[in-house]
């Protein structure tokens, strides 16, 4: 807590490496010297990063499944509602629907609630699926501080940076950037806020 | 990179022929007891049964074949070790239409009424919309297209299984463009004598019926039958410490997302899309093929395969773990291949009592007549059923053994080997 304190200006430590190979040993060492606040900057997807890093699986899939499901409901409640509905509120009001019979078919009919509920299934679980991958990224983000140092653009390119930020309860200055050192990074850039 | 097709993990080894005598005993055992049974007097009950085994057992081949040509026209790298397995079943093809033969002599002695009304000439000139169909439902037209889709069906089958063996032998990655370049070809071929099969040998057992859905829905059930007997048998394979580093967790992992999508929700998709037209316009001579799914005994057949075939299912496969682990999986799919022939028996088996939906004044009426059991609905479960069922998968579990042993269990020198044997879901 007092680390973040003592390097004010400082916004965390990034290693640079070559290959795929190097930043999966990388962050596997981090994680393993007790870093959490870190993360890994690369160019392309690289397989088995997320392991080395301890990331958990994520719970997006949970969500859109009970997303469909509220579309699910919602769409028989609505048509259900709106087709074969007839009450009265407090005896007074006499709520009815706009029934309205196809070719001798009962009001409730299942089948031709299908495609409906179909539809408003899709469409919560496609919008939630969206919607919430940005929420759990934390995106838009419009400013990073890895991207502001000059030094990070080769990221997109040919190079991968293991990233400690300063907030990391273990973060000392000199001892992280010995950390860093004995990992055998091409360099050490320091990442301002 | 390459494989050392000799390993021992990558070989049947004794286990083939094995299995294959086992299961060939079985099959042929069951197949004469089906006849036995019958007492030889070759029933309407006998040939049902026989059209019942014969569609599960070509209808698990063909889906072997669609997704071995599927896999080429695709480029895909990650099914390249499950696609000897695959191949081995699509093999069975080469020798299926022995089968069927009985069928056509059965078309071709002018017996054929006993299975196909259609074949009944007077039944057929009784009728407008029949006499109407009399140019393409009658016995030898009938028969050049069976030959055909037969024959088409087996040449592709033979094609790919020996390109894909040739190049394990020589190496030569020019074997995989050339199954590729066929693959769109074979794919057409496929989707137009797969449909129409269907179409000849099922949809037809109701002549009067038509639905342009069906050969789709034929096209769903096959793939619903391959995906979860290829899922049993590599589960079997890796039982017995075979191909640890072909089949891995990720290839289960993605063949469950493919039964979960074709199998599961595909097939729904199909069979509502079917049904809701035909449901809503309500016209007698389309809604005649559902009413007897919908009287008496086979009301609760069709409950089974709604629930079982699609909603117990989409549950249990949605998730990402069932997928992952071998125990779930394999329970799943053994399930899948129960209600594969569950509804394989559902489509084959159901008569329209055309006489007493002619005359019937209500729907009640029916469905009480039905209650008394005196609608002929063709509720007529026989062990001929079973056993029939059993020759004919026995002798496709004999063959797919059989196949699967006269080569190693994985391509080994396919080009994209590297990928299946790499890859990783995320």
């Amino acid at each position: 807590m007092s680390s973040s304190l003592r390097d004010a200006r400082i916004w965390g430590l990034a290693a640079q490496f070559t290959s795929p190979a190097e930043i999966c040993a990388a962050a596997a060492k981090a994680r393993e010297s007790g870093y959490r606040w870190f993360d890994c900057h690369t160019p392309f997807p690289v397989h088995g990063l997320d392991k080395a890093m301890g990331l958990p699986y994520t719970i997006l899939p949970v969500i859109v499944f009970f997303a469909g499901m509220t579309g699910t409901c919602l769409a028989i409640f609505l048509q259900v509602f709106t087709n074969a509905l007839e009450f009265n509120i407090w005896a007074v009001v006499p709520v009815v629907g706009y029934q309205f019979e196809v070719s001798g078919k009962p009001l409730i009919s299942a089948p031709a609630f299908v495609p409906v509920a179909f539809e408003l299934t899709v469409l919560f679980a496609a919008l939630t699926t969206v919607s919430f991958m940005l929420l759990l990224n934390q995106l838009p983000c419009l400013y990073h501080p890895v991207l502001k140092s000059p030094k990070m653009k080769r990221i997109t390119d040919d190079r991968f940076m293991l990233v400690i930020e300063a907030k990391d309860p273990n973060f000392v200055r000199a001892d992280t950037e010995s950390f860093l050192e004995s990992l055998g990074p091409e360099r050490i850039v320091e990442l301002e806020p | 990179m390459s494989l050392d097709g000799n390993r021992s993990d990558l070989r049947l080894g004794g286990l083939g022929p094995a299995v294959v005598v086992v299961a060939a005993i079985v099959g042929i055992g069951a197949a004469i007891a089906t006849l036995v049974i019958d007492g030889m007097a070759c029933s309407a009950t006998f040939w049902k049964s026989y059209l019942l085994a014969f569609m599960a057992a070509s209808g698990i081949a063909l889906g072997a074949l669609f997704f071995v040509m599927l896999q080429h026209v695709t480029k895909a790298g990650w099914s390249v070790t499950v696609r000897r397995p695959a191949e081995a079943i699509a093999g069975n093809l080469q020798w299926l239409w022995v089968l069927f033969i009985p069928i056509l002599i059965l078309v071709w002695t002018g017996r054929g009424a006993i299975l196909f009304e259609w074949c009944d000439l007077d039944y057929m000139h009784s009728d407008h919309v029949l006499s109407g169909k009399l140019g393409y439902l009658n016995a030898t037209f009938w028969s050049i297209r069976s030959i055909v889709y037969l024959a088409s069906w087996a040449l592709l089958a033979a094609f790919y299984r020996r390109q894909s063996l040739a190049q394990d032998r020589d190496g030569d990655y020019r074997r995989t463009m050339t199954m590729q370049w066929w693959a769109p070809i074979g794919i057409i071929v496929y989707a137009i004598t797969q449909t129409f099969a269907s179409i000849d040998w099922v949809m037809a057992l109701q002549p009067k019926w038509f639905s342009t859905m069906f050969g789709v829905y034929w096209f769903a059930v096959c793939c619903t039958g391959f995906y979860a007997s290829i899922i049993l048998l590599l589960i079997f394979l890796r039982s017995t410490g075979r191909g640890a580093d072909v089949f891995t967790r990720e290839h289960f992992h993605d063949l469950g997302k493919l039964l979960f999508a074709f199998g599961v929700v595909f097939w729904a998709y199909i069979g509502y899309s079917q049904y809701m037209l035909i449901w809503y316009a309500n016209i007698p001579i389309e809604t005649a093929w559902f009413a007897p799914r919908q009287l008496g005994p086979w009301t609760w057949v069709s409950w089974l395969l709604i629930l079982g075939h699609f909603g117990l299912p989409f549950v249990l496969l949605v998730t990402r773990w069932t997928k992952r682990w071998r125990g779930t999986l394999g329970l799943i799919a053994a399930w899948m291949v129960l209600m594969f022939l569950v509804d394989v028996y559902w489509l084959v088996m159901p008569t329209v009592p055309e006489a007493a939906l002619m005359h019937a004044t209500s729907w009640d009426q029916l469905a009480q007549q039905a209650a008394q059991g005196t609608l002929p609905l063709g509720w007529n479960p026989s062990i001929l059923n079973l056993t029939a069922l059993v020759g004919a998968l026995g002798l496709l579990v004999a063959g797919t053994f059989f196949f699967l042993g006269r080569a190693a269990l994985s391509p080994t020198h396919d080009p994209r080997l590297s990928d299946a044997m790499a890859f990783e879901n995320y």
